[in-house]
């Protein structure tokens, strides 16, 4: 029996009237890596955006149903802050702030209170040995993250989230602007950290979703058409649009 | 018929005439008061008290208002509009009473400088007990610049990119850390620079100091923000109205100093402005 590390039921997400989600239902199960494909308009970001409840600053955004974490509705038993600590996002681009290297992956456990400076050197180090960047930026940690090139920033963006010792790590289309190794380099960043993380993937790349993850879900118009090991989805799909999908014939 | 070439030079050139013509006014003006006013300046008159009835000395005690006065208006002005600003850019959804707020800010933009002038008389003045006074005339300027520091302010935020707010939320920030840690570091020169372009404009109004704080002559300097103070905008309107027999030098001597202090603000906000964008990574 494997433990879910996060439950689904009935979750819709609707902009004004448009229903971006609809009635999703299935679980995340613990340390694996979940990947998601669909084509664009399908609902994946604003799937992976509620999960740790980013989805909510866009003003226009409705949630309904129920998410559980640990068995723990993430709308009404947790607060969403403490939530966003537990469930990190590394987004689309690389988003660095405009600060050191060290200061952007000390930013969050700063936030969380940590102040002393041995305590935080040692979370940065870690962080970004997490994300398998560490040897490229030691010995340039207080030069600015923007001076890194994209690859590096995005495995930088990485090691933020990880800083804040979160539980769950979702992805949005993480290499959509990278070259194949800076990719490599992420996937394999990814492999490392199943030992500990349960990770979500969303992905244009189909590819990659056979590649990275354990299971794959296929979204369509919002929907979650199937879900299943990543070996059946790529080989025997039960869905003939998942099969027209990754094979090519659409989206 | 002409061919493209020549329509183009007359374009060229009726174009630049005009943009000529626009900047003359500013240029005599500017050429004017540097040529009449210059040899009146001398340490005398910029530090010394006025004499005969203000004909003669210096200007020192409406030079010392003045930048009281500013000193005031920045005290108010600066937290007031700023935080204002912060709350309807960065916390406020967008509902009746935001928009209501906005309405408002738009209209007191608008309104005439002696109604503000009236108003601060009426308020601060009368009503409050703060008589004729560096206090009102300081709140009275900070009302009528709020709409400037405020619409300032939200831009200097709006050119902070909405992804380093995401981020921030992502990793459990708050809405005040998000503002204190991200936003504000990087959105400070243009609020900076906002803030004191609206002080130099203060520093420059007569309409709204008239009632509230600004004295035909007085023998001392201010001692507290309940005194009233000689301002140079209104000493400038006493001069050249009110006292018989002022020479043009000093008159012009006066308003080369209120321009002088004006520019000096404007060269400061560029300043500032030029070298924190040097510092921008991003």
């Amino acid at each position: 029996m494997v433990a879910n590390k996060i439950e689904i039921k009935d979750l819709n997400v609707w902009y004004e009237d448009a229903r971006a989600i609809r009635d999703l239902a299935f679980n995340v199960e613990l340390n694996e890596i979940l990947g998601i494909i669909g084509p664009s308009n399908s609902g994946k970001t604003s799937f992976l955006r509620t999960l740790n409840r980013m989805n909510e600053l866009y003003p226009n955004s409705r949630t309904e149903g129920v998410v559980l974490l640990d068995g723990r509705n993430i709308f009404r038993e947790i607060d969403k802050h403490l939530l966003r600590k537990k469930v990190g996002i590394v987004f689309a681009l690389p988003l660095p702030l405009p600060l050191s290297i060290f200061d952007n992956v000390a930013y969050g456990p700063r936030l969380h209170g940590v102040k002393q400076k041995g305590q935080l050197a040692e979370i940065v180090e870690r962080s970004l040995k997490a994300a398998a960047i560490w040897d490229e930026v030691k010995d340039r940690l207080n030069t600015g993250a923007f001076k890194l090139s994209g690859g590096q920033q995005q495995r930088l963006c990485i090691a933020r989230t990880l800083a804040v010792e979160p539980e769950v790590i979702l992805y949005d289309e993480p290499c959509s602007g990278l070259d194949p190794i800076s990719t490599l380099k992420i996937e394999e960043a990814m492999q490392e950290l199943k030992k500990n993380y349960t990770q979500v993937l969303v992905t244009n790349n189909v590819k990659q979703a056979a590649r990275a993850s354990d299971r794959t879900a296929f979204f369509l118009m919002g929907e979650m058409v199937e879900i299943g090991e990543t070996k059946e989805i790529f080989t025997v799909p039960k869905d003939k649009r998942t099969e027209d999908y990754i094979t090519g014939r659409f989206g | 018929m002409m061919d493209a070439r020549t329509k183009e030079k007359i374009a060229f050139n009726v174009l630049l005439a005009l943009t000529l013509l626009v900047i003359l006014p500013v240029a005599l003006i500017v050429g004017v008061i540097l040529w009449r006013g210059l040899p009146a300046i001398t340490p005398e008159f910029l530090f010394a008290m006025p004499r005969e009835g203000m004909r003669a000395g210096g200007i020192f005690p409406a030079i010392v208002g003045t930048f009281y006065l500013i000193l005031g208006v920045a005290f108010f002005s600066i937290p007031l509009g700023v935080l204002a600003a912060i709350y309807l850019n960065e916390y406020s959804e967008r509902n009746r009473l935001t928009r209501l707020i906005e309405l408002a800010i738009i209209n007191l933009a608008g309104v005439p400088s002696i109604v503000y002038g009236l108003f601060g008389l009426g308020l601060f003045v009368t009503f409050l007990g703060f008589g004729s006074s560096i206090l009102a005339g300081a709140l009275t300027l900070t009302i009528e610049g709020l709409p400037v520091i405020i619409t300032a302010t939200r831009e200097a935020l709006n050119t902070v990119p909405r992804s380093f707010r995401e981020v921030s939320f992502s990793l459990g920030a708050s809405r005040w850390q998000t503002v204190r840690h991200v936003v504000l570091p990087n959105a400070i020169p243009g609020i900076m620079t906002g803030a004191i372009l609206e002080l130099s404009r203060a520093a420059g109004e007569t309409a709204p100091i008239l009632f509230t704080v600004a004295a035909f002559y007085l023998p001392r300097l201010p001692q507290s923000v309940y005194d009233q103070a000689m301002v140079l905008p209104y000493h400038i309107y006493v001069l050249s109205t009110q006292v018989p027999n002022v020479s043009v030098k000093v008159q012009y001597g006066t308003v080369l100093v209120l321009v002088g202090m004006v520019f000096l603000l404007n060269v400061l906000a560029a300043w500032i402005r030029a070298r924190l964008r040097k510092k921008k990574t991003w």
